[in-house]
Protein backbone atom coordinates (compact mmCIF):
# COMPACT_ATOMS: atom_id res chain seq x y z
CA UNK A 1 0.00 0.00 0.00
CA UNK A 2 3.04 2.10 -0.29
CA UNK A 3 1.58 3.55 -3.58
CA UNK A 4 -1.41 4.46 -2.08
CA UNK A 5 -2.37 7.13 0.52
CA UNK A 6 -4.49 5.87 3.73
CA UNK A 7 -7.76 7.41 1.83
CA UNK A 8 -7.25 5.76 -1.27
CA UNK A 9 -6.28 2.56 0.01
CA UNK A 10 -9.81 3.26 1.97
CA UNK A 11 -11.29 3.48 -1.56
CA UNK A 12 -10.00 0.65 -2.51
CA UNK A 13 -10.69 -1.64 -0.03
CA UNK A 14 -13.88 -0.38 1.41
CA UNK A 15 -16.00 -2.64 -0.56
CA UNK A 16 -14.59 -5.33 -0.32
CA UNK A 17 -16.51 -6.09 3.18
CA UNK A 18 -18.02 -3.11 4.36
CA UNK A 19 -19.46 -1.60 1.87
CA UNK A 20 -19.81 -4.22 -0.38
CA UNK A 21 -21.68 -3.13 -3.21
CA UNK A 22 -23.37 -6.34 -2.81
CA UNK A 23 -24.33 -7.39 0.09
CA UNK A 24 -24.87 -3.59 1.43
CA UNK A 25 -25.10 -0.94 -1.20
CA UNK A 26 -27.64 -3.50 -3.17
CA UNK A 27 -26.29 -2.73 -6.44
CA UNK A 28 -25.46 -5.37 -9.37
CA UNK A 29 -27.41 -8.27 -8.27
CA UNK A 30 -29.66 -8.99 -11.90
CA UNK A 31 -26.36 -10.33 -13.64
CA UNK A 32 -24.62 -11.40 -10.58
CA UNK A 33 -26.97 -14.40 -9.81
CA UNK A 34 -27.59 -16.25 -12.87
CA UNK A 35 -24.02 -16.89 -13.74
CA UNK A 36 -22.85 -18.08 -10.47
CA UNK A 37 -23.29 -22.41 -10.63
CA UNK A 38 -19.98 -22.76 -11.33
CA UNK A 39 -16.67 -21.07 -10.46
CA UNK A 40 -15.01 -20.38 -13.98
CA UNK A 41 -17.86 -17.97 -15.43
CA UNK A 42 -17.87 -16.28 -12.17
CA UNK A 43 -14.12 -15.38 -12.35
CA UNK A 44 -14.61 -14.53 -15.99
CA UNK A 45 -17.88 -12.41 -15.42
CA UNK A 46 -15.61 -10.91 -12.15
CA UNK A 47 -12.84 -9.80 -14.39
CA UNK A 48 -15.09 -8.20 -17.36
CA UNK A 49 -16.83 -6.20 -14.76
CA UNK A 50 -13.37 -5.22 -13.50
CA UNK A 51 -12.35 -3.92 -16.96
CA UNK A 52 -15.50 -2.02 -17.97
CA UNK A 53 -15.44 -0.07 -14.26
CA UNK A 54 -11.90 0.28 -14.08
CA UNK A 55 -12.10 2.08 -17.54
CA UNK A 56 -15.65 3.11 -17.58
CA UNK A 57 -14.51 5.24 -14.34
CA UNK A 58 -11.74 6.75 -15.74
CA UNK A 59 -13.61 8.37 -18.86
CA UNK A 60 -16.70 9.36 -17.13
CA UNK A 61 -14.20 11.24 -14.15
CA UNK A 62 -12.06 12.28 -17.32
CA UNK A 63 -15.58 13.58 -19.08
CA UNK A 64 -16.94 14.97 -15.80
CA UNK A 65 -17.16 18.24 -16.94
CA UNK A 66 -18.07 18.72 -20.29
CA UNK A 67 -21.51 15.88 -19.82
CA UNK A 68 -24.69 18.62 -19.47
CA UNK A 69 -26.25 16.92 -16.59
CA UNK A 70 -29.57 16.03 -18.08
CA UNK A 71 -28.09 13.77 -20.77
CA UNK A 72 -25.92 12.19 -18.46
CA UNK A 73 -27.51 9.01 -18.15
CA UNK A 74 -27.78 8.13 -22.14
CA UNK A 75 -23.94 9.14 -22.23
CA UNK A 76 -22.68 6.94 -19.77
CA UNK A 77 -25.08 3.86 -21.24
CA UNK A 78 -23.13 4.97 -24.93
CA UNK A 79 -19.59 4.73 -22.64
CA UNK A 80 -20.48 1.40 -20.90
CA UNK A 81 -22.09 -0.28 -24.04
CA UNK A 82 -18.94 0.65 -25.96
CA UNK A 83 -16.55 -1.36 -23.17
CA UNK A 84 -18.84 -3.86 -22.99
CA UNK A 85 -18.71 -4.48 -27.00
CA UNK A 86 -15.08 -5.00 -26.51
CA UNK A 87 -15.16 -7.23 -23.61
CA UNK A 88 -18.14 -9.08 -25.60
CA UNK A 89 -15.74 -9.52 -28.50
CA UNK A 90 -12.77 -10.37 -27.06
CA UNK A 91 -14.77 -12.76 -25.76
CA UNK A 92 -16.31 -14.54 -28.36
CA UNK A 93 -12.35 -14.58 -29.50
CA UNK A 94 -10.86 -16.20 -27.07
CA UNK A 95 -13.18 -17.85 -25.00
CA UNK A 96 -16.22 -18.79 -27.64
CA UNK A 97 -17.19 -21.48 -25.31
CA UNK A 98 -17.63 -19.51 -22.23
CA UNK A 99 -18.97 -16.39 -24.06
CA UNK A 100 -21.87 -18.85 -25.54
CA UNK A 101 -22.24 -20.15 -21.66
CA UNK A 102 -22.69 -16.75 -20.43
CA UNK A 103 -24.70 -15.55 -23.37
CA UNK A 104 -26.76 -12.70 -22.77
CA UNK A 105 -25.30 -11.94 -19.24
CA UNK A 106 -22.08 -10.21 -20.72
CA UNK A 107 -24.31 -8.08 -22.74
CA UNK A 108 -26.12 -7.45 -19.33
CA UNK A 109 -23.16 -5.44 -17.89
CA UNK A 110 -24.39 -2.58 -19.41
CA UNK A 111 -27.26 -2.53 -17.18
CA UNK A 112 -25.72 -3.77 -14.24
CA UNK A 113 -26.44 -1.48 -11.68
CA UNK A 114 -23.05 -1.57 -9.91
CA UNK A 115 -22.09 0.54 -13.06
CA UNK A 116 -24.32 2.89 -13.29
CA UNK A 117 -24.23 3.75 -9.41
CA UNK A 118 -20.99 4.28 -9.20
CA UNK A 119 -21.02 6.74 -11.97
CA UNK A 120 -23.98 8.48 -10.25
CA UNK A 121 -22.22 8.89 -6.99
CA UNK A 122 -18.77 8.59 -7.42
CA UNK A 123 -17.19 9.16 -10.89
CA UNK A 124 -18.94 12.46 -11.81
CA UNK A 125 -17.49 13.82 -8.46
CA UNK A 126 -13.99 13.19 -8.07
CA UNK A 127 -10.81 13.31 -9.99
CA UNK A 128 -9.48 10.21 -12.16
CA UNK A 129 -7.32 8.28 -10.13
CA UNK A 130 -9.89 7.73 -7.41
CA UNK A 131 -12.16 6.85 -9.78
CA UNK A 132 -10.18 4.31 -10.94
CA UNK A 133 -9.52 2.98 -7.58
CA UNK A 134 -13.48 3.50 -6.88
CA UNK A 135 -13.91 1.13 -10.17
CA UNK A 136 -11.17 -1.70 -8.94
CA UNK A 137 -12.45 -1.51 -5.78
CA UNK A 138 -16.25 -2.01 -6.17
CA UNK A 139 -15.54 -4.62 -9.17
CA UNK A 140 -13.45 -6.57 -6.70
CA UNK A 141 -15.83 -6.20 -4.20
CA UNK A 142 -18.97 -7.95 -6.24
CA UNK A 143 -16.07 -10.01 -7.92
CA UNK A 144 -15.32 -11.59 -4.34
CA UNK A 145 -19.06 -12.40 -3.86
CA UNK A 146 -19.66 -14.02 -7.31
CA UNK A 147 -16.67 -16.31 -6.42
CA UNK A 148 -17.44 -17.23 -2.97
CA UNK A 149 -21.36 -18.44 -4.51
CA UNK A 150 -19.87 -19.78 -7.62
CA UNK A 151 -17.10 -21.50 -5.43
CA UNK A 152 -19.86 -23.54 -3.16
CA UNK A 153 -22.07 -23.67 -5.96
CA UNK A 154 -20.14 -25.63 -7.67
CA UNK A 155 -18.73 -27.63 -5.18
CA UNK A 156 -21.42 -28.57 -3.36
CA UNK A 157 -23.88 -28.84 -6.12
CA UNK A 158 -21.36 -31.14 -8.99
CA UNK A 159 -18.31 -31.72 -6.38
CA UNK A 160 -15.85 -30.19 -9.01
CA UNK A 161 -13.73 -26.74 -8.78
CA UNK A 162 -13.08 -25.51 -12.65
CA UNK A 163 -14.61 -28.41 -13.50
CA UNK A 164 -11.98 -30.83 -11.90
CA UNK A 165 -13.49 -32.83 -9.62
CA UNK A 166 -11.98 -32.69 -5.93
CA UNK A 167 -14.15 -34.42 -4.09
CA UNK A 168 -13.81 -38.02 -5.29
CA UNK A 169 -15.88 -39.95 -8.35
CA UNK A 170 -19.41 -39.93 -7.58
CA UNK A 171 -19.78 -43.26 -9.87
CA UNK A 172 -17.06 -44.97 -8.88
CA UNK A 173 -17.47 -44.20 -5.22
CA UNK A 174 -13.95 -42.89 -4.01
CA UNK A 175 -12.80 -40.22 -1.72
CA UNK A 176 -16.07 -38.83 -0.15
CA UNK A 177 -18.50 -40.23 -1.91
CA UNK A 178 -17.04 -43.47 -0.30
CA UNK A 179 -18.52 -42.75 2.93
CA UNK A 180 -21.87 -41.96 1.29
CA UNK A 181 -21.47 -38.41 0.06
CA UNK A 182 -23.75 -37.33 -1.97
CA UNK A 183 -23.70 -34.15 -4.84
CA UNK A 184 -26.44 -31.58 -3.45
CA UNK A 185 -27.90 -30.88 -7.17
CA UNK A 186 -30.47 -28.47 -5.88
CA UNK A 187 -27.46 -25.83 -5.55
CA UNK A 188 -27.32 -25.78 -9.37
CA UNK A 189 -30.41 -24.40 -9.99
CA UNK A 190 -30.62 -20.88 -10.22
CA UNK A 191 -32.85 -20.17 -6.63
CA UNK A 192 -30.07 -21.26 -4.60
CA UNK A 193 -28.03 -18.72 -5.83
CA UNK A 194 -30.41 -15.88 -3.78
CA UNK A 195 -30.51 -18.48 -0.95
CA UNK A 196 -26.15 -18.66 -0.75
CA UNK A 197 -26.07 -14.91 -1.45
CA UNK A 198 -28.76 -14.62 1.62
CA UNK A 199 -26.62 -16.31 3.93
CA UNK A 200 -23.73 -14.37 3.02
CA UNK A 201 -25.62 -11.33 4.24
CA UNK A 202 -26.69 -13.22 7.20
CA UNK A 203 -22.99 -14.31 8.41
CA UNK A 204 -21.35 -10.44 7.26
CA UNK A 205 -24.40 -9.02 9.39
CA UNK A 206 -24.07 -11.22 12.35
CA UNK A 207 -20.48 -9.86 12.40
CA UNK A 208 -20.76 -6.25 11.86
CA UNK A 209 -23.56 -5.71 14.21
CA UNK A 210 -23.66 -1.99 12.56
CA UNK A 211 -24.68 -3.01 9.67
CA UNK A 212 -28.12 -4.51 10.79
CA UNK A 213 -30.87 -3.37 8.99
CA UNK A 214 -34.08 -1.20 11.06
CA UNK A 215 -36.57 -3.49 9.54
CA UNK B 1 -52.08 -21.34 -29.72
CA UNK B 2 -48.54 -19.94 -30.67
CA UNK B 3 -49.33 -16.96 -28.98
CA UNK B 4 -51.04 -18.03 -25.65
CA UNK B 5 -48.25 -20.79 -25.17
CA UNK B 6 -45.19 -17.49 -25.29
CA UNK B 7 -47.70 -15.75 -22.60
CA UNK B 8 -47.59 -18.26 -20.48
CA UNK B 9 -44.37 -19.20 -20.58
CA UNK B 10 -43.22 -16.28 -20.08
CA UNK B 11 -45.01 -15.28 -17.33
CA UNK B 12 -44.82 -18.40 -15.36
CA UNK B 13 -41.83 -20.61 -16.52
CA UNK B 14 -39.15 -17.99 -18.00
CA UNK B 15 -39.91 -15.57 -15.55
CA UNK B 16 -38.08 -12.36 -15.41
CA UNK B 17 -37.21 -12.52 -12.04
CA UNK B 18 -37.52 -15.87 -10.59
CA UNK B 19 -35.77 -18.14 -14.04
CA UNK B 20 -32.97 -15.22 -14.58
CA UNK B 21 -32.79 -12.71 -11.59
CA UNK B 22 -33.57 -9.80 -13.99
CA UNK B 23 -34.40 -6.42 -12.52
CA UNK B 24 -33.30 -7.51 -9.11
CA UNK B 25 -31.59 -4.23 -8.20
CA UNK B 26 -34.85 -2.38 -8.25
CA UNK B 27 -36.86 -5.63 -7.43
CA UNK B 28 -35.39 -5.56 -3.94
CA UNK B 29 -35.09 -1.81 -3.68
CA UNK B 30 -38.61 -0.40 -4.64
CA UNK B 31 -40.53 -3.47 -3.22
CA UNK B 32 -40.88 -2.43 0.57
CA UNK B 33 -44.60 -0.59 -0.58
CA UNK B 34 -47.19 -2.35 -2.49
CA UNK B 35 -48.51 0.65 -4.23
CA UNK B 36 -45.07 1.66 -5.41
CA UNK B 37 -44.49 -1.70 -6.42
CA UNK B 38 -47.11 -1.09 -8.53
CA UNK B 39 -46.57 2.03 -9.52
CA UNK B 40 -42.81 0.10 -10.84
CA UNK B 41 -44.10 -2.95 -12.26
CA UNK B 42 -47.07 -1.04 -14.39
CA UNK B 43 -43.82 1.10 -15.51
CA UNK B 44 -41.68 -1.66 -16.53
CA UNK B 45 -44.63 -3.53 -18.57
CA UNK B 46 -44.88 -0.67 -20.60
CA UNK B 47 -41.39 0.06 -21.07
CA UNK B 48 -41.11 -3.53 -22.09
CA UNK B 49 -43.62 -3.95 -24.26
CA UNK B 50 -42.77 -0.79 -26.20
CA UNK B 51 -39.20 -1.57 -26.58
CA UNK B 52 -38.78 -5.10 -27.88
CA UNK B 53 -41.04 -5.00 -30.58
CA UNK B 54 -39.19 -1.84 -31.50
CA UNK B 55 -35.54 -3.73 -30.79
CA UNK B 56 -36.91 -6.67 -32.83
CA UNK B 57 -37.77 -4.30 -35.85
CA UNK B 58 -33.88 -2.80 -35.10
CA UNK B 59 -32.56 -6.27 -35.11
CA UNK B 60 -34.65 -7.29 -38.42
CA UNK B 61 -34.10 -4.66 -40.78
CA UNK B 62 -30.26 -3.24 -39.69
CA UNK B 63 -28.46 -5.51 -37.04
CA UNK B 64 -28.43 -9.37 -38.59
CA UNK B 65 -26.34 -10.51 -40.68
CA UNK B 66 -27.85 -10.39 -44.20
CA UNK B 67 -30.52 -7.89 -42.32
CA UNK B 68 -29.54 -4.73 -45.29
CA UNK B 69 -30.53 -6.32 -48.30
CA UNK B 70 -33.54 -3.83 -48.32
CA UNK B 71 -30.56 -1.32 -49.07
CA UNK B 72 -29.59 -3.04 -51.83
CA UNK B 73 -28.13 -6.18 -53.08
CA UNK B 74 -24.48 -5.27 -52.32
CA UNK B 75 -25.32 -4.67 -48.71
CA UNK B 76 -26.18 -8.37 -47.93
CA UNK B 77 -22.84 -9.27 -46.40
CA UNK B 78 -22.86 -6.55 -43.39
CA UNK B 79 -23.35 -8.36 -40.25
CA UNK B 80 -24.10 -5.36 -37.79
CA UNK B 81 -24.47 -7.97 -34.48
CA UNK B 82 -22.13 -6.42 -32.80
CA UNK B 83 -23.65 -2.62 -32.64
CA UNK B 84 -26.74 -4.80 -31.00
CA UNK B 85 -25.96 -3.24 -27.41
CA UNK B 86 -25.58 0.11 -28.07
CA UNK B 87 -28.21 0.40 -30.73
CA UNK B 88 -30.94 -1.50 -27.77
CA UNK B 89 -29.83 0.46 -24.98
CA UNK B 90 -30.25 3.96 -26.99
CA UNK B 91 -33.89 2.57 -28.16
CA UNK B 92 -34.41 1.96 -24.25
CA UNK B 93 -33.13 5.06 -22.86
CA UNK B 94 -35.04 7.16 -25.61
CA UNK B 95 -38.01 4.94 -24.54
CA UNK B 96 -38.00 5.93 -21.19
CA UNK B 97 -36.93 9.29 -21.22
CA UNK B 98 -40.23 9.54 -23.13
CA UNK B 99 -42.45 7.74 -20.37
CA UNK B 100 -41.10 9.74 -17.63
CA UNK B 101 -42.51 12.87 -19.64
CA UNK B 102 -45.48 11.32 -19.80
CA UNK B 103 -45.74 10.27 -16.28
CA UNK B 104 -44.79 13.83 -14.90
CA UNK B 105 -47.42 15.07 -17.03
CA UNK B 106 -50.36 12.93 -16.60
CA UNK B 107 -49.76 11.41 -12.84
CA UNK B 108 -47.65 14.19 -10.50
CA UNK B 109 -48.35 11.56 -7.58
CA UNK B 110 -46.53 8.60 -9.20
CA UNK B 111 -44.02 10.65 -10.60
CA UNK B 112 -43.16 11.41 -7.27
CA UNK B 113 -43.65 8.41 -5.41
CA UNK B 114 -41.51 6.23 -7.79
CA UNK B 115 -38.87 9.34 -7.49
CA UNK B 116 -35.76 8.24 -8.50
CA UNK B 117 -36.78 4.72 -9.78
CA UNK B 118 -37.92 6.12 -12.87
CA UNK B 119 -34.86 6.95 -14.76
CA UNK B 120 -33.24 3.78 -13.11
CA UNK B 121 -35.95 1.92 -15.37
CA UNK B 122 -33.35 2.59 -18.10
CA UNK B 123 -30.60 0.48 -16.50
CA UNK B 124 -33.48 -1.97 -15.38
CA UNK B 125 -31.72 -5.73 -16.39
CA UNK B 126 -35.24 -6.71 -17.26
CA UNK B 127 -35.49 -4.16 -20.14
CA UNK B 128 -32.30 -4.78 -21.76
CA UNK B 129 -32.56 -8.22 -21.04
CA UNK B 130 -35.88 -8.32 -22.76
CA UNK B 131 -34.33 -7.00 -25.67
CA UNK B 132 -31.37 -9.68 -25.39
CA UNK B 133 -33.49 -13.04 -25.34
CA UNK B 134 -35.85 -11.68 -28.10
CA UNK B 135 -32.50 -11.45 -29.97
CA UNK B 136 -30.78 -15.03 -28.55
CA UNK B 137 -34.20 -16.71 -28.97
CA UNK B 138 -34.91 -15.93 -32.89
CA UNK B 139 -38.38 -14.47 -32.36
CA UNK B 140 -39.81 -15.47 -35.76
CA UNK B 141 -42.42 -12.28 -36.08
CA UNK B 142 -43.04 -9.02 -34.52
CA UNK B 143 -46.26 -9.90 -32.88
CA UNK B 144 -44.84 -12.30 -31.32
CA UNK B 145 -42.03 -10.12 -29.97
CA UNK B 146 -44.77 -7.69 -29.04
CA UNK B 147 -47.00 -10.20 -27.10
CA UNK B 148 -42.70 -11.56 -25.23
CA UNK B 149 -42.64 -7.97 -24.24
CA UNK B 150 -45.96 -7.88 -22.91
CA UNK B 151 -46.19 -11.14 -20.92
CA UNK B 152 -42.33 -10.75 -19.66
CA UNK B 153 -43.46 -7.08 -18.10
CA UNK B 154 -46.32 -8.71 -16.16
CA UNK B 155 -44.04 -11.86 -14.94
CA UNK B 156 -41.84 -9.42 -13.56
CA UNK B 157 -45.12 -7.15 -12.42
CA UNK B 158 -46.33 -10.34 -10.63
CA UNK B 159 -43.01 -11.10 -8.86
CA UNK B 160 -42.77 -7.43 -7.95
CA UNK B 161 -46.31 -7.58 -6.84
CA UNK B 162 -46.02 -11.00 -4.58
CA UNK B 163 -42.80 -10.10 -2.67
CA UNK B 164 -44.16 -6.37 -2.02
CA UNK B 165 -47.28 -8.03 -0.65
CA UNK B 166 -45.28 -10.63 1.75
CA UNK B 167 -42.34 -7.53 3.19
CA UNK B 168 -45.31 -5.90 4.12
CA UNK B 169 -46.25 -8.23 6.45
CA UNK B 170 -42.92 -9.61 6.86
CA UNK B 171 -42.21 -6.34 9.00
CA UNK B 172 -44.65 -7.73 12.19
CA UNK B 173 -42.51 -11.31 11.88
CA UNK B 174 -39.15 -12.07 14.16
CA UNK B 175 -37.00 -12.17 11.76
CA UNK B 176 -33.10 -12.94 12.80
CA UNK B 177 -31.27 -9.23 13.56
CA UNK B 178 -28.97 -9.93 10.88
CA UNK B 179 -31.59 -11.54 8.44
CA UNK B 180 -33.68 -8.31 8.91
CA UNK B 181 -34.55 -5.98 5.20
CA UNK B 182 -32.25 -7.44 2.67
CA UNK B 183 -31.22 -10.64 3.50
CA UNK B 184 -34.88 -12.28 4.20
CA UNK B 185 -35.83 -10.94 1.21
CA UNK B 186 -33.29 -12.31 -0.50
CA UNK B 187 -34.09 -16.04 0.89
CA UNK B 188 -37.77 -16.03 0.77
CA UNK B 189 -37.26 -14.56 -3.12
CA UNK B 190 -34.89 -17.88 -3.30
CA UNK B 191 -38.12 -19.57 -2.13
CA UNK B 192 -40.66 -17.97 -4.39
CA UNK B 193 -38.49 -19.02 -7.06
CA UNK B 194 -38.05 -22.52 -6.19
CA UNK B 195 -42.13 -22.29 -6.20
CA UNK B 196 -42.38 -20.95 -9.34
CA UNK B 197 -39.81 -24.09 -10.74
CA UNK B 198 -43.24 -25.82 -10.15
CA UNK B 199 -44.46 -23.91 -13.32
CA UNK B 200 -41.70 -25.93 -15.28
CA UNK B 201 -43.34 -28.57 -16.33
CA UNK B 202 -46.67 -26.68 -17.14
CA UNK B 203 -46.43 -26.57 -21.25
CA UNK B 204 -44.44 -30.03 -21.79
CA UNK B 205 -46.99 -31.74 -19.70
CA UNK B 206 -44.34 -32.75 -17.50
CA UNK B 207 -43.17 -35.34 -19.54
CA UNK B 208 -40.32 -32.93 -21.29
CA UNK B 209 -37.43 -31.50 -19.91
CA UNK B 210 -37.49 -27.61 -19.43
CA UNK B 211 -33.92 -26.31 -20.80
CA UNK B 212 -32.78 -24.19 -17.76
CA UNK B 213 -30.24 -21.42 -18.38
CA UNK B 214 -27.11 -23.89 -17.40
CA UNK B 215 -28.25 -26.13 -20.21
CA UNK B 216 -28.30 -28.74 -18.28
CA UNK B 217 -32.26 -29.32 -18.39
CA UNK B 218 -32.29 -29.75 -14.62
CA UNK B 219 -35.00 -28.22 -13.96
CA UNK B 220 -37.48 -30.54 -13.77
CA UNK B 221 -36.11 -33.41 -11.80
CA UNK B 222 -36.27 -32.63 -8.63
CA UNK B 223 -37.84 -34.30 -6.31
CA UNK B 224 -41.52 -33.12 -6.11
CA UNK B 225 -41.85 -33.27 -2.46
CA UNK B 226 -39.01 -30.83 -2.14
CA UNK B 227 -41.08 -28.63 -4.13
CA UNK B 228 -44.42 -28.44 -2.35
CA UNK B 229 -43.12 -28.17 0.81
CA UNK B 230 -41.19 -24.86 0.03
CA UNK B 231 -44.24 -23.46 -1.75
CA UNK B 232 -46.19 -24.20 1.39
CA UNK B 233 -43.64 -22.54 3.15
CA UNK B 234 -43.85 -18.98 0.94
CA UNK B 235 -47.74 -19.81 1.16
CA UNK B 236 -47.93 -19.02 5.12
CA UNK B 237 -45.41 -16.31 4.39
CA UNK B 238 -48.39 -15.03 2.67
CA UNK B 239 -50.89 -15.70 5.38
CA UNK B 240 -48.87 -15.06 7.96
CA UNK B 241 -50.16 -12.12 9.60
Amino acid sequence: MALLSKKDGKLLMDPLADNNPITIQVLGICSALAITAQLKPSIVMAISVMFVMGVGNVVISLMRNIIPSKIRIIVQLVVVATLVIIVDQVLKAFAYELSKELSVFIGLIITNCIIMGRFEAFALANGTWRSFLDGIGNAAGYGLILVIVGFFRELLGSGTLFGFPVLGDPVEKTGLYAIGYENNGFMVLPPMALIVVGIIIWVQRSRNKALIEEN
Amino acid sequence: MEHIELFFKSVFVDNMVFAYFLGMCSYLAVSKKVSTAVGLGAAVIFVLTVTVPLNWLLDQYILQEGALTWLGPEYAEYDLSFLSFILFIATIATMVQLVEIVVEKFSPSLYNSLGIFLPLIAVNCAILGGSLFMQSRDIASFDLALNYGFSSGIGWFLAILAIAAIREKIRYSNVPPALRGLGITFIITGLMAIGFMSFGGMLTGGGEETSSLEGEGIGAQIDPTIETTETAEVSTLITQE
